[in-house]
């Protein structure tokens, strides 16, 4: 595969197939970072959220509509949080991409922000809460910074996978605010966010099929 | 009548406190669990949900009464699907919430009325 300029419906469906692949690959390390602090079942529901939008992918829809019908299911299969989180994140993104049948770098990152936005009117959550903002706001905020230099999609995306992976390694030292493992008070400190890994995860797979690698 | 769905994490704890909320609701106030996720076990389901407010709206309104965690983002993401008009979320402890929409959705009260009084439910305290 060669680096795309810009995403078609089949891109974006690939997206959604390698991200499932990603997080099918990593359920077992999710669930356990989430055994230490959530409740244990972040890797099983999103595995079983992502095989569902994969099923659900429709055949012959724009990129906006696909990401939509993808979101859907991840919302009513998944089971735990991640699913209105992660649906939400997934239709925000794709209503902001309406109709359009290529959508390139700059309209990408208008979807990657309204996807953020979504999470966050739903969640509540703000950046430093040790959750999965706080690896798609600073992705976010890196593809914009990437677009901005004038980098190609691929350059974006990579960028925004980066941020993503390095926001998730943050929220180890963090003290969490959300969830159950708000619970926990001090004793969230020194584990990763498994929401935000998985953030990470969906991004990579954006990263690589935009990229050429996936 | 104003309507209410019980969001919780397991069917049982749904089923038991829609009991004591329609046993609150002196047998007249429509009280809808909607607990645990589609397979029997633990979690939310949307669908269930969904299905749960479609039975207990006559057309007065429904008001959500949420335990946490997942229950609380599937009752904001379904009122964000409806546009949110004819279904609110109460603030509210889960039985605490869900006996005072009971108690007072079955006066015949308004929407708006029942969702403050779940609300309300905040403040009786237990110790003090």
């Amino acid at each position: 595969m060669t680096a795309v300029e810009s995403l078609n419906a089949a891109d974006v469906a690939n997206w959604i197939r390698r991200a499932a692949e990603l997080v099918a690959a990593d359920t077992e390390r999710l669930t356990r970072l989430d055994a230490a602090i959530g409740d244990g079942d972040h890797g099983h529901n999103l595995d079983r959220g992502f095989r569902a939008a994969v099923a659900a992918l429709p055949d012959d829809a724009p990129p906006g509509r696909t990401l939509i019908a993808a979101g859907r299911a991840v919302v009513s299969k998944t089971g735990g949080a991640s699913g209105p989180l992660y649906g939400t994140a997934l239709r925000r993104a794709g209503k902001a991409l309406g109709d359009a049948a290529d959508v390139d770098a700059a309209a990408f990152g208008t979807a990657l922000r309204a996807a953020l936005e979504g999470v966050q009117d739903l969640g509540k959550a703000v950046e430093g809460d040790k959750t999965m903002v706080d690896a798609l706001a600073p992705a976010a905020a890196a593809y914009e910074a990437a677009l901005g230099d004038g980098a190609d999609l691929a350059g974006c995306a990579r960028a925004a996978a980066d941020a993503a992976a390095r926001g998730a390694e943050a929220t180890i030292p963090m003290q969490a605010r959300k969830g159950r493992a708000s619970y926990l008070g001090p004793r969230s400190v020194g584990h990763m966010d498994p929401g935000a890994c998985s953030t990470g995860l969906v991004l990579r797979a954006l990263a690589e099929i935009v990229g050429g690698t996936g | 009548m104003v309507g209410i769905v019980i969001i919780a994490h397991s069917r049982t704890l749904a089923e038991g406190a829609a009991e004591v909320a329609r046993a609150m609701g002196v047998g007249k106030a429509v009280v809808e669990p909607a607990g645990g996720a589609l397979d029997g076990g633990l979690g939310t389901s949307i669908d269930l949900v969904e299905a749960a407010v479609a039975a207990a709206d006559d057309g007065d309104g429904v008001v959500l009464v949420a335990d946490l965690g997942s229950s609380v983002l599937t009752a904001r993401m379904l009122i964000e699907d409806t546009d949110g008009e004819n279904v609110l979320l109460a603030d509210a402890p889960l039985v605490e919430g869900a006996v005072a929409a009971a108690s007072m959705a079955a006066t015949g009260a308004d929407l708006t009325a029942v969702h403050a009084a779940a609300e309300a439910a905040y403040d009786h305290r237990k110790t003090r």
